[in-house]
């Protein structure tokens, strides 16, 4: 399988993303919880370009014992990306979306050495 | 341009925004599938006058209330003249573009910013034609003072038919009306139906007017009579008493942008408005479609029960709303596949269906979203992208009607599925 360059290690930093082509494709890599994850920076809804979107933790519902809603807070575990066009949200490790399982983003491979950072496509 | 993630982490800073680089995908999709090639006219657009404000309150007519309004406008900008409310169109910045592109580049020539950047995303989504309509004043209906609603409607269509339509051919509007004033709406159709890029009227939905007061009457008669659309603008407002039930944006926008228009179509209906202007065209905007056959069904079992109530029917309620126009978006490209082709089919679709995107709102639909459709004719494909809209409005579309149509490769996204496919 052909590998493409992404970047130095040291260059993509927690948080931080880069953009290698292939074939014609964009794909974004981001390294987020310590993990690499590249994608297709296609969003299935409607085509945006989800890579470039905003990395935010999942947001969950605060419900006490007696059932009662206390509130809103970010998951301390759950990372996801957005899409910028629409706000379609996918989780970062899993590329599913989080608001419709049945649909997902396309991953790629990555594979990170001393030299640098790769993308399998 | 500086976004708040959930942590300082993934805070993420955006710099030199261009709406045509933020639609790149877009422009793809367009050109894989061919859409140069085949007229889309975009009913459903907007810009945000609240850009250009200092400059459309000069145009107020009411010298007392311009003087208010712009001192106002100083100190708490544009949200105190208008009538704003609570609101997180953005998904608290995740649809990144509403901030950035208030900060867009465009290079200075003249015209007003946002003819150039109406350009730019019209250009990516391969629209020909575009109906802008305001953004923040789609509000002023529930404004408390209607002198309010009249003098802005007024303000902002001099400023555009001064300003924006004169400057491409390819942007049109159908002009605000004030129609918590009767008389004021009917002057502006005298005054302003004539005027260049003016396609129609459009009233915004949101309001407590009913639309069979029989001071209305003389209005749709006039516009019947010069042959130009009505139009219904959904809105939805969070102070609405039954919105304001709602504790979340998602359901004041689920619930308040069909109620109204739900509302004003069954009066139009029940009331006999098409039997009194049966050449007079209507238009439902952004309510998307799956309100539709649920009132078609309601009205119809309703009224071959208490018929005596709708003494001016003539035929089934659901065969007035069938000659009606809708918009296309948000429509409502769920799982439930079979639903939308059914609701195509129960509005007639093939010569009543009009094409809109809203951009650059949240919830915009691409054109691909109607050109991906299985279940359509590349003919249907092609009436529903732009020819309704062409035979409706009467538009001249010599300058850029294509005669050839393109071959498409790889469509990138499949919107029906909601799936990838890459290029090869």
């Amino acid at each position: 399988m052909p590998e493409i360059f992404v970047a130095r290690s040291e260059d993509l930093p927690e948080g931080g993303r880069v953009f290698v082509t292939a074939n014609g494709n964009q794909i974004g890599v981001v390294r987020a919880k310590g993990q690499l994850h590249a994608y297709l920076n296609i969003c299935p809804h409607q085509g945006g370009p989800v890579c470039e979107g905003l990395m935010v933790h999942r947001v969950e519902e605060i419900i006490a014992e007696d059932k009662t809603y206390q509130g809103m807070r970010f998951s301390e575990d759950d990372l996801h990306i957005v899409c910028p066009w629409h706000g379609w949200e996918f989780n970062i490790e899993t590329g599913r979306c989080a608001g419709d399982g049945q649909h997902g983003l396309k991953r790629f491979r990555t594979e990170e050495r001393a030299d640098g950072i790769y993308v399998v496509v | 341009m500086l976004f708040r993630s959930s942590t300082p982490a993934f805070d993420m800073n955006i710099e030199g925004f261009h709406t045509g680089q933020h639609l790149a995908n877009a422009r793809k999709q367009a050109d894989m599938r061919g859409l140069d090639d085949v007229l889309v006219v975009d009913v459903d657009c907007h810009h945000y006058e609240t850009d250009n404000f200092a400059e459309i309150l000069e145009y107020i007519e009411d010298p007392s209330l311009k003087q208010v309004a712009l001192n106002t406008y100083a100190y708490k900008g544009p949200s105190a003249v208008l009538y704003d409310q609570p609101g997180y169109q953005d998904l608290g910045g995740r649809v990144t573009r509403y901030l950035e592109r208030k900060g867009e580049k465009i290079p200075e020539d003249g015209r007003p910013r946002e003819v150039a950047q109406t350009l730019r995303w019209m250009d990516a989504l391969s629209v020909d034609y575009a109906c802008l309509f305001p953004t923040p004043m789609l509000f002023l209906g529930l404004h408390p003072q209607p002198e309010v609603e009249v003098n802005m409607a007024r303000a902002y269509n001099r400023w555009i038919t001064d300003n924006i339509l004169p400057a491409n051919k390819r942007l049109r509007s159908m002009l605000y009306l004030p129609f918590n004033d009767p008389d004021a709406t009917y002057r502006m159709v005298q005054e302003y139906g004539k005027k260049d890029g003016v396609i129609g009227f459009m009233v915004v939905s949101t309001r407590y007017k009913p639309v069979y007061d029989n001071a209305y009457m003389k209005t749709y008669a006039l516009l019947e009579e010069m042959g130009l659309p009505l139009s219904f603008h959904a809105s939805y407002h969070w102070n609405d008493q039954l919105v304001s039930l709602t504790n979340r944006f998602i359901t004041a926008h689920a619930v308040g942008f069909t109620f109204f228009n739900a509302v004003h179509c069954a009066n139009w209906v029940v009331n006999g408005l098409p039997e009194r202007f049966p050449k007079l065209k209507v238009i439902w905007i952004e309510s998307g479609l799956a309100w539709i056959p649920w009132l078609m069904q309601r009205l119809d079992n309703d009224y071959r029960m208490r018929t005596s109530e709708a003494p001016a029917l003539k035929r089934l309620p659901s065969e007035y709303m069938r000659d009606m126009y809708y918009t296309t978006q948000p429509m409502e490209m769920v799982n439930n596949h079979k639903a939308l082709e059914l609701t195509f089919e129960m509005i007639n679709a093939d010569t009543q269906l009009l094409y809109s995107s809203d951009y650059p709102h949240w919830d915009m639909d691409l054109p691909s979203t109607i050109w991906d459709l299985p279940f359509l004719s590349e003919q249907s494909k092609r009436n529903i992208l732009g020819l309704n809209a062409k035979r409706i409005f009467g538009l001249d579309v010599s300058d850029r009607f294509p005669e050839n149509h393109g071959r498409a490769a790889s469509p990138l996204v499949d919107t029906w599925r909601q799936d990838v496919v890459p290029a090869e």
